[in-house]
């Protein structure tokens, strides 16, 4: 028991010495290959999930030959047990401009969107007001940018980012064939950035610190920090940011309520590790990676109801355009339902879990891809609790 | 532009193809067949059904080769393990969610679903059954296409087909996940949306999800029943697909086995829509220079212009859906089929010694729009129901299979008279722009007593393929009577494919466009890429059976409407002129606004 978990304060850190258009100023003074070259150093991955290095996204935006181009702040926070970026939208808004005008800067883009769930509207007037006067800022230093907002309508796909592009553009959201990646034809077909709520807020803390600071903290694979939103059978919901490399069990030596069984790592898409896996577990991209969802699962908890409900969730939120992930999602519910009623053998379990491996080859986008990773989870070390 | 070279391997084959080519192309060029379902080459690539997809060296996912383009040294496998675990998965997946009855389905034997699971050998189902019992309700609405969703894949073929090629967008995707479905404005049936009844939803879709509404089993009976009098006519681009169905290639002409085939059937009579379609030239061609008289001389402002014609009762429909302002630029004829109706039921009837009651007239029609138009309440001018049935290319070749006809194998016949001649103007109905050359044809020599200035009567620029042509013809010479007409710029257009046809209509609208006469197929290629014509169809077929309906006109000994002997006939026994009284009574029509929603 030597360490505790490394709380850190970066995203909502409040200091009055220095302001987030401070930062923006401050850093658009510097040359665009010289704040690349930082956010390369600092080994800042995207924070949404799939962790794509950040720096090299701009920079791929960057290289791209284009009059237009945007900067997209993805606020599409759908995956079941996230909440941090509303959080963030709610208390460090000017963060994530910053971010956004800095990143609009470094690729050349005149103009930004922040893409709002539709679930999280109630939050809107209130972003819009402090944007209004963001952008205000921006116009009297003639920093040449903008930021609009954009409200979604409630699809958790949209999430994924081109299907997020789609939805912008007045269409049905549903994800687009790749490549072209979005840094070559993202919105509008232009080259695009688009980043979580919670990278962009890291690059205006990055830019404002320095790499060392930011790099000093996690494992070489998971640099940095990120924020957390802890929920389930905890004594103590809520966000949280901790440095990244944690061990599970020290997570859950914190937050749990001493009976936790197992542990939902990343949301609905994620993985769930078992109790017997949490002293060897740790939380990066070297080991099990998250948008931030951490569920808590005690030993009340039935983990047929558990995987049922993703399942559902899946089987409804599937775009539906692919085969893989539409058909797919329905077989692995309707399939777990006839295991646990007795129509299909315990060993129809198997055959599902080859589906997933098709689905997670050959779905179209990241949503078909990773159902498997919760059913194969779940599946692998509950299987007593599906079939019985 | 000069495009580079990229260099691959597929199944270790070396190949070079140009930048931007697709790996499902790279591997055709090796001979290399990746199965597909919604794919089509009429449409933009949708990459969502997920059968092509392959296996690329290094590559954490496999690829849908439709929409990955190559890229060098890229190494690709088409049959490795994984690919054919997933490939037959997804095969899986597709019939676990389609009513694979394929012994009752119309497309039996002519499906993609059903030649993959084949292939495949899909025996046993792994997966459980997720057919929804509403989904097995199906849309009958349309006198011209039937809805199953219990048999859809959800490859959105359709929904591409009606939006890009037809600019309709009567069918489109709806909800999401196992609730997504292909569906209409507000879950409408298909009678009460803006469709056009095209059918070019049908030619594309890989399944039995979208039919034709089939009248095999009335048609049948009506040759069986002793009291009726039973008499087919067949449209221009029939005689150019109906060898598609009965195991020949594309492009083939088969008229006179078709004529044969029909007579074996039992038909009483087998009459050719030809025959109405040179008289149709006579109308609208009478009707175009009366308008421009009445518009150019007369000053009179009800007369028209652009006049636009009226053969495609799929473009009607769209027409009086979408621009129901534009209502009145339609030529007043019927189409050929209707007129043929009209005429069989009254002037043949007369001459034959049937009573009209006791006559079934039958169509072979290239078209699914044909099964509404015949239904419409407008066209009934005989005091029945002019024509009676109407069946598809499709049909008419399960009809000879059914009846164990050797269509190979069988005499050339020729159709009967009256009623059964034709010049090879009408022949061109079938392809876009053949409405246009055979107008032409006719309306200058009435205008000037010379032949239209093109060798061999052949109206190059109003031929091909563009979704839209336009053309200008200077008219000099001119009879006295014509004298309006002496140095004029006839100005004319053509569109094929309602999407084309919209941009025509847009540009009318805005005054933009100048044009005295606009020809509009509803159908890609005109009636040779029709609804009702066999399936597959591709950009490659299409141009096949335009080059067979060309030489079929360059083979006629009469090419002009004009000097057909059957129609002199019919105006100097019957009908008098064109556009007189009993013209106006029997052949020409009018239109009806109809609601977009």
């Amino acid at each position: 028991m030597e360490t505790k978990l490394k709380k850190v304060d970066i995203i909502f850190e409040d200091d009055k010495t220095i302001s987030p258009i401070g930062i923006l100023e401050k850093t658009i003074k510097r040359s665009a290959d010289e704040i690349i070259l930082d956010l390369i150093d600092s080994g800042l991955k995207g924070r949404g999930g799939a962790g794509f290095p950040t720096g090299l996204k701009w920079k791929f935006t960057r290289n791209e030959d284009s009059e237009v181009k945007y900067v997209i702040c993805n606020a599409d926070e759908g995956e079941p047990g996230t909440f941090k970026d509303r959080e963030i939208l709610d208390r460090v808004p000017e963060k994530i401009f910053t971010g956004m005008a800095i990143c609009g800067y470094v690729i050349g883009a005149k103009e930004g969107y922040i893409y709002i769930r539709g679930e999280y509207n109630f939050l809107l007037k209130s972003i819009q007001a402090k944007l209004d006067k963001f952008n205000n800022e921006m116009k009297q230093k003639h920093i040449d940018f903008t930021i609009y907002l954009k409200s979604g309508s409630g699809a958790y796909v949209c999430g994924e980012e081109s299907a997020l592009f789609e939805s912008m553009e007045g269409k049905r959201g549903e994800p687009r064939n790749k490549p072209p990646y979005p840094t070559v034809a993202g919105y509008n077909n232009k080259p695009t950035v688009i980043n979580n709520v919670e990278t962009l807020v890291y690059t205006t803390m990055i830019c404002h610190m320095g790499p060392e600071k930011f790099k000093a903290l996690g494992t070489t694979d998971s640099r940095g920090s990120k924020v957390f939103s802890v929920s389930g059978d905890t004594p103590i919901p809520g966000i949280y940011e901790l440095e990244l490399g944690m061990p599970l069990n020290k997570f859950v030596e914190e937050f749990g309520d001493g009976d936790a069984k197992a542990i939902q790592v990343g949301g609905a898409s994620g993985h769930c590790v078992p109790r017997k896996k949490f002293n060897d577990t740790i939380i990066g991209f070297e080991g099990i990676p998250t948008g931030g969802s951490m569920m808590i699962f005690n030993s009340s908890r039935s983990m047929y109801n558990v995987l049922h409900d993703y399942l559902e969730f899946f089987t409804e939120e599937s775009c539906g355009q692919c085969t893989p992930c539409r058909v797919g999602c329905q077989q692995l519910l309707k399939g777990i339902e006839a295991v646990k009623r007795g129509e299909r053998s315990p060993s129809y379990l198997d055959d599902l879990k080859k589906l997933t491996n098709t689905m997670k080859i050959a779905a179209k986008c990241g949503l078909g891809q990773s159902v498997g990773n919760p059913f194969n989870s779940i599946v692998d070390n509950f299987r007593e609790e599906i079939i019985y | 532009m000069n495009k580079y070279l990229v260099n691959l391997k597929v199944n270790n084959m070396p190949v070079s193809v140009e930048e931007g080519t697709t790996i499902l192309d790279a591997a055709k060029k090796l001979n290399l067949r990746i199965p597909t379902l919604c794919n089509h080459p009429d449409l933009s690539v949708a990459g969502n059904c997920r059968v092509c997809v392959v296996e690329i060296k290094g590559a954490r996912l496999l690829a849908a080769s439709c929409a990955t383009p190559v890229s060098e040294g890229m190494e690709v496998f088409t049959n490795s393990e994984k690919v054919r675990i997933a490939r037959k998965h997804i095969v899986e997946l597709l019939l676990s969610e389609h009513n694979a009855d394929c012994t009752k389905c119309f497309k039996n034997g002519n499906c993609e679903l059903q030649d993959l699971a084949s292939e495949y050998r899909i025996g046993d189902h792994v997966f459980l059954d997720l057919v929804k019992p509403a989904h097995k309700i199906q849309d009958i609405s349309s006198p011209s296409i039937v809805k199953d969703d219990s048999k859809c894949i959800r490859c959105q073929r359709c929904v591409r087909t009606c939006h890009e090629l037809q600019g309709i967008s009567a069918l489109a995707v709806t909800n999401k996940g196992d609730h997504q479905k292909i569906s209409t404005f507000l879950n409408k049936p298909l009678n009460d949306v803006v469709c056009s009844a095209c059918g070019q939803c049908i030619n594309r879709c890989p399944t039995g999800a979208l039919t034709e509404r089939n009248y095999i089993e009335e048609v049948w009976k009506a040759i069986y029943d002793p009291t009726k009098f039973v008499v087919v006519q067949t449209a221009p681009a029939t005689r150019v697909a109906l060898g598609e169905d009965l195991g020949l290639p594309p492009g083939e002409r088969v008229t006179g086995h078709m004529v044969s085939a029909l007579k074996k059937l039992g038909f009483n009579k087998v009459l050719d829509t030809d025959f109405t379609a040179d008289l149709t030239i006579m109308e609208e061609g009478t009707e175009l220079l009366t308008r421009l008289k009445r518009a150019l001389v007369d000053k009179d402002e009800t007369a028209i212009l652009p006049m636009m014609t009226s053969c495609s009762p799929g473009w009607i429909k769209f027409q009086e859906h979408m621009y129901p302002e534009l209502l009145n630029n339609l030529s007043t004829c019927k189409s050929p089929q209707q007129m043929f109706g009209a005429l069989a039921k009254t002037y043949y009837a007369e001459k034959i010694n049937i009573k009209a009651q006791d006559m079934v007239v039958v169509s072979i029609m290239p078209c699914v729009a044909k099964k509404f138009e015949c239904e419409r309440s407008e066209m009934r001018d005989s005091g029945y129901q002019d024509v009676d049935y109407v069946l598809t290319t499709r049909e008419l070749a399960m009809m000879i299979k059914q009846a164990g006809i050797d269509f190979g194998k069988i005499e050339e016949e020729h159709y009967d008279s009256i009623l059964g001649e034709s010049t090879g103007a009408a022949v061109i109905f079938g392809a876009t722009g053949g409405v246009m050359e055979a107008a032409l044809r006719t309306a200058y020599e009435i205008v000037t007593g010379r032949e239209v200035p093109f060798t061999n009567l052949n109206i190059q620029p109003v031929r091909g393929m563009d979704g839209i042509k336009e053309a200008s013809i200077k008219i000099k010479n001119v009879k006295p009577e014509w004298s309006f007409l002496e140095g004029v710029d006839l100005n004319v257009a053509i569109a094929h494919g309602l999407a084309n046809a919209r941009q025509l209509m847009e540009k009318v609208k805005s005054g933009e466009a100048n044009y005295h006469f606009i020809e509009i197929m509803g159908c890609p290629g005109g009636c040779l890429g029709g609804g009702g014509q066999p399936i597959p169809t591709s950009p490659e077929i299409r141009k096949k059976r335009a080059e067979a309906i060309y030489s079929e006109d360059a083979g006629m000994p009469l090419r002009k409407s004009h000097e057909n002997p059957e129609v002199i006939e019919v105006y100097s026994k019957f009908l008098g002129e064109p556009l007189g009284h009993k013209s106006h009574d029997l052949l020409h029509t009018h239109y009806k606004p109809r609601k977009r929603y």
